[in-house]
Order: structure tokens, then sequence, then C-alpha cells
């Protein structure tokens, strides 16, 4: 999916770029994009670690237990393949608990982590020899949803930009922009449940 | 307002806080721990470098290509037709690749429009209930090493379409 999509993308660019006569712009964009990716990645690095290393002070005082054990039920039900106990539940947890405080630094290396962690169970049997397999499982099918369908509660960013550009009344959206939230997750809950069945 | 600013402010330090307070309530080596911990954010960041790379070049190219551009003009009519705005569209689409262009464009709305009017607001909701799915999908799943995403993008793409319609509805109403 991704090869075809990366692919699709960088060829329509380039061949619109041609059709069009913006292959100047085109070479720009694809360099200036790939020095601004290294910078992401340094700003990234920090922010990463810092989180990392912080949330291991947090396990390793069994904070993110309790955190686990507060929104076990969902965790449980949207993740029914995921064993009790295992790794992942805990970076699922966090993942979750950042997304829902709109701690977008926090909710992707959470996330990440999840991610390598349900890898772990994620194996196919051939031949009698378990192996890891390169098709997502359904764990992080349902993860990979719920974060885009965004949980953020408070849109804190949206808020001080409105109120920037002279809104009346900046927080005003934080009813609407919960009430929103909350249809897209739910549509992608029940999305994931249906899909999840199937299988 | 200030008071949610204000929250939002103090929940990082405020976290900091809790979190090592707790560590060494709980007699943890909390820079011990901190440093390990940190070593492993070191690794997770140096193997998605790659993917961000690739993805954000393809990104930089389909939007310097004018790609985009031609896919909102095609798209007016249509959209107009079932009632969602014209000029919402580069940003809509421009959201699923890229956080940081699509705030350059609800900007640009801000300034052309007024937050307070129904672009703006719509622009605003839908801001808040979306997410960037191509890079949020290839950065994850990279982090796994997996290639086949059965049912994501499906799904990504209806709980973001049902968000930037609940968004237009919504705003109808304020």
């Amino acid at each position: 999916m991704l090869n075809i999509l990366w692919a699709a993308m960088m060829i329509i660019g380039v061949g619109w770029g041609m059709a069009t006569g913006r292959m100047e712009a085109v070479t720009n964009g694809a360099l200036d994009s790939a020095k601004e990716a290294v910078t992401l990645c340094i700003t990234m690095l920090g922010v990463m670690s810092l989180w990392t290393g912080l949330m291991e002070v947090a396990r390793q005082g069994k904070l993110i237990q309790k955190l686990t054990n507060l929104i076990a039920p969902f965790v449980n039900w949207m993740f029914p393949d995921v064993p009790n106990g295992h790794l992942a539940k805990e970076h699922i947890t966090t993942n979750i608990i950042a997304n829902i405080l709109g701690l977008g630094w926090a909710a992707t290396p959470a996330g990440l982590k999840a991610m390598e962690s349900l890898q772990e169970l994620n194996k196919k049997e051939e031949k009698g020899v378990q192996e890891h397999t390169t098709v997502a499982s359904d764990a992080m099918c349902t993860l990979l949803i719920l974060n885009i369908s965004s949980l953020q509660l408070i849109p804190v960013n949206m808020i001080a930009y409105r109120a920037q550009y002279g809104s009346v009344n900046p927080a005003g959206i934080i009813g609407p922009a919960i009430i929103a939230t909350l249809i897209s997750t739910v549509v992608g809950i029940i999305f994931c449940k249906i899909m999840g069945r199937k299988r | 307002m200030n008071i949610l600013l204000y929250i939002s402010n103090m929940i990082i330090p405020l976290l900091i806080f809790y979190v090592i307070m707790h560590g060494i309530l709980q007699k943890v080596h909390v820079y011990d721990v901190f440093v390990d911990g940190a070593k492993d954010g070191l690794k997770t960041v140096v193997e998605i470098l790659p993917t961000l790379i690739g993805l954000m070049v393809a990104v930089g190219v389909l939007r310097a290509s004018g790609f985009l551009d031609f896919l909102s003009q095609l798209l007016k009519s249509p959209s107009e037709a079932i009632g969602f705005p014209s000029d919402l569209i580069p940003m809509t689409l421009v959201r699923m690749f890229s956080s940081s262009a699509a705030t350059g464009l609800v900007l640009d709305l801000f300034r052309t429009y007024g937050t307070d009017s129904l672009i703006g607001k719509i622009a605003s909701i839908s801001m808040s209930c979306t997410e960037t799915i191509f890079y949020t999908m290839s950065v994850y799943f990279m982090a796994a090493k997996v290639t086949k995403t059965r049912y994501t993008l499906p799904g990504a793409l209806l709980t973001t379409f049902v968000g930037v319609a609940a968004s237009v509805v919504l705003a109808n109403m304020m």
C-alpha cells in the first residue's frame, strides 16, 4: 500500500511538474523537503528522548500501570488480541492519553513504541516456524485509525491562532470540536470493530 | 480562553514534576533510569529518519508541482453542490499530508475571511478533529516494519471525511 502510494505521489508530482513547466519548483521542493525532514528529526531527537526517558521513570515508578488500569476496560475492548500485561498495552495507553490531552509530542513516541511491541505479537506460522510478518495486525490498524480519527479534546493550537487573528470568541470552537472529534472517533471505532470481525 | 492556555502551558511541567516526584517516592534511581529510557527514544528516531525523508520529499514534490491546486480546482463544482465551500478544499487535502502546511492555509483563510466567518469556523473545527493521515501511517508502520496496511487507509479516510462533514454541520449551527 505505502509502496504504491509513495510511488504515485512521486510520479504524479514529477509528471505534473513537467507538464506544467514547474520543474524548478519541484527540484527545490524535493531538496528543501529532504532538509526539512532532517531538521524535524533533530528536533524530534531531543523531545523523543526526553519523553521516553521520562516514561521509563514513570514505568519503574509503577505510574503507567496505574493509568493502564484506569482505562483498561476501553483498551481491552479495542485491542482484544493484545494479552494482558504485555508492554504494548502500556504504550497504547500512554499514546491514547497523550492524544486526549493534546500532547502531540508525547503521543508519537508512545505510538511508535506501541507499534514496535505490537509487531512482536504479530507473527505468522509457516511450516511450523513462527516468523514476523509484514502484514498489519488488527491491533495495528485499530491504533492507527484511533490516532487518525483524532482524540484531542481541546484544540489549543487552533484557539491560539484564532485569538491571534482577532476572533471575538477564540475558544468558542471547543464545544463543536469535541463533538466533531467524538463523532469521527466513534465512526472509526465502529469501522475497526466491523473489519476486525470479518478477517 | 486565557485559563485554557494557562492550563495547557502547565500540563508539561506539572507532568515532569509529578513523574519524577513519584519516581523518587517509589525509590527509583530516577536519573539512571531516565538516561536508559532516553537511549530508546534515540534509536526510534534514527530508525524513522529515512521514512520521514522519503515521505516529506514526496509531499514536497507533489505540492511544488501544483497538482494539489489542480485537484482542488477539479473538485470545486462537486463540492459546492453538496454545500462544502470550495475555498476549503486545498486545506482539507493538504491536511492529510502535512499539519504545518495545512496550518499555513488556515491562517490564510483567517486573514481572507476572518476567524468568525463560516469558512473560518469550519476550518477551525475540521483542523481540530482530523489528523495527518499519510504522515502518521508511514511513520507508525515503518516503526513496526509493516508494509501491508490492510484496512487502515480506508478507515482513516472514513474518519477524516466524517470529521470534516461534522465540522460543516456544526459550524452552520454555531
